[in-house]
């Protein structure tokens, strides 16, 4: 696969240690059942990098991105997070890792503002009523915030795990096909979410099919193949 | 972080009242139906009594042990749980708190009053309740690994009893145990400190390995 090259510096608020590669993965494979999906993948991401993971239904999207969140171990390599291979890490590493999935991970029984607050609250973050109605509202979901998640449309529960990305503090954002069923307001929405993301600092990695052109950070491309 | 977990599945469960609502049931008509069964014949329904409320509670926490990680599973929670910053350990365990408060404790509560139906005495129903207090966490810890090891299977329910119920064989000698030993007139303090002994022993052990084993799952 298309080993990623070092980005130029770019300007950062953070402290010059943090201008180094803070996630690097080296000859990382992965095999699901026996059909190997990649291997050799080598990757440097220093701070305020968007990467735009494309490839077809199958070439290892997903598992690539549950492997860097942690959830998946890898069949060969390791991937690293500020110098320290983050199966050592372990819980260390959820406080700096948003991962937000196929399954928005939106309780039906809970309304949007409980769904933010209870997912934010066990990730350590605790978010006050007005913040998590703040973040909701920037996410259009202003006036439904006390209804059940049921009664929301596919469009919208996914615009309440958004609102997470809004609150979250975390450094490195893992994102697999959330533009699903978004509207084009939505995805204008997911953008500039990322960019503001970006100028702090963080990472996003995304995968997608639509093209996103950021106006912040430096953008990579990676392109898995079947 | 714990009571987080505890509270929200507990909201989750109020929300959802009737699958709480139809555990209780399930286990009151089993309990109930040994009496209308044999007739009055109070000497057999005495001997059969402890084992009757036992082997109703093993079934009834059956039921809700499939939903103990499944709903969460299914609407990718369960991944967002595995990726919150605290010990996997600790979350099962307040999962695992929930699931004792949600689908064990009504039971243990009712036991008492299901068990007159057996003409059991106030001392022995007494022996009855401390009994299911002491030995149901053990049904919720245990039956937790079974829920994870089981995650995403078809047919998940069956593989789930056949997989927990020979665990809960102690439980239910020493739960059923004590409550004998008062109905004959001796002390049921050794079933039931074993009982107890068997409860820490899950306890130390069982959210572990329920969450080695949701790992697997989710992998």
């Amino acid at each position: 696969m298309a080993p990623c090259s070092l980005a130029p510096g770019i300007s950062l608020q953070y402290g010059a240690e943090d201008e180094r590669n803070i996630l690097e993965v080296s000859k990382l494979g992965c095999v699901r059942g026996d059909r190997r999906l990649f291997s050799g993948l080598d990757l440097s991401l220093p701070p305020g990098t968007f990467v735009q993971l494309t490839g077809p239904n199958g070439s290892g999207k997903t598992s690539l991105l549950r492997i860097l969140c942690g959830l998946l171990a890898p069949a060969e390599g390791q991937v690293s997070w500020q110098g320290a291979n983050i199966r050592s890490l372990a819980e260390d590493y959820f406080t700096a890792v948003t991962y937000l999935g196929h399954r928005p991970g939106v309780k039906d029984e809970l309304s949007a503002l409980e769904n933010l607050r209870i997912s934010n609250a066990l990730n350590g973050v605790e978010v006050s009523q007005d913040d998590a109605l703040a973040a909701l509202g920037r996410m259009g979901l202003a006036g439904r915030e006390s209804l059940p998640a049921r009664f929301l449309s596919e469009g919208q529960r996914r615009r309440v795990a958004l609102a997470r990305l809004l609150v979250c503090k975390t450094r490195l954002w893992l994102l697999d096909e959330v533009m699903t069923s978004l509207d084009k307001g939505a995805v204008a929405l997911v953008r500039s979410l990322i960019e503001e993301h970006l100028n702090r600092g963080g990472i996003a990695i995304v995968a997608t099919h639509q093209e996103l052109e950021l106006s912040a950070g430096v953008t990579k491309r990676l392109e898995l193949t079947t | 972080m714990l009571r987080w977990i505890v509270w929200r599945d507990l909201m989750l469960a109020w929300r959802r009242r009737s699958d709480m609502l139809s555990t209780v049931f399930f286990f009151v008509i089993v309990v109930s139906l040994f009496p209308l069964g044999i007739g009055p014949e109070t000497q057999l329904l005495r001997s059969i009594a402890p084992g009757v409320v036992w082997v109703a509670a093993l079934l009834a926490s059956m039921l809700s042990l499939g939903r103990l990680f499944a709903n969460d599973y299914q609407d990718g929670t369960l991944e967002q749980l595995l990726l919150t910053p605290q010990p996997l350990y600790l979350v099962v365990f307040g999962k695992v708190l929930a699931h004792w408060i949600i689908a064990e404790l009504p039971l243990v509560l009712i036991a008492p009053l299901v068990g007159v139906q057996f003409d059991l005495g106030r001392e022995t129903l007494s022996v009855l309740f401390v009994s299911l207090l002491v030995g149901t966490p053990v049904l919720s810890l245990i039956g937790s690994v079974g829920a994870a090891l089981t995650l995403g299977l078809r047919g998940g329910g069956v593989l789930i009893s056949i997989l927990i119920l020979p665990l809960y064989i102690p439980a239910l000698i020493f739960g059923a145990g004590a409550v004998e030993a008062s109905i004959l007139g001796v002390s049921s303090a050794p079933h039931l400190y074993l009982l107890g002994a068997f409860a820490i022993v899950s306890l130390l052990f069982a959210p572990w390995a329920a969450s080695a084993a949701l790992r697997i799952s989710l992998e």
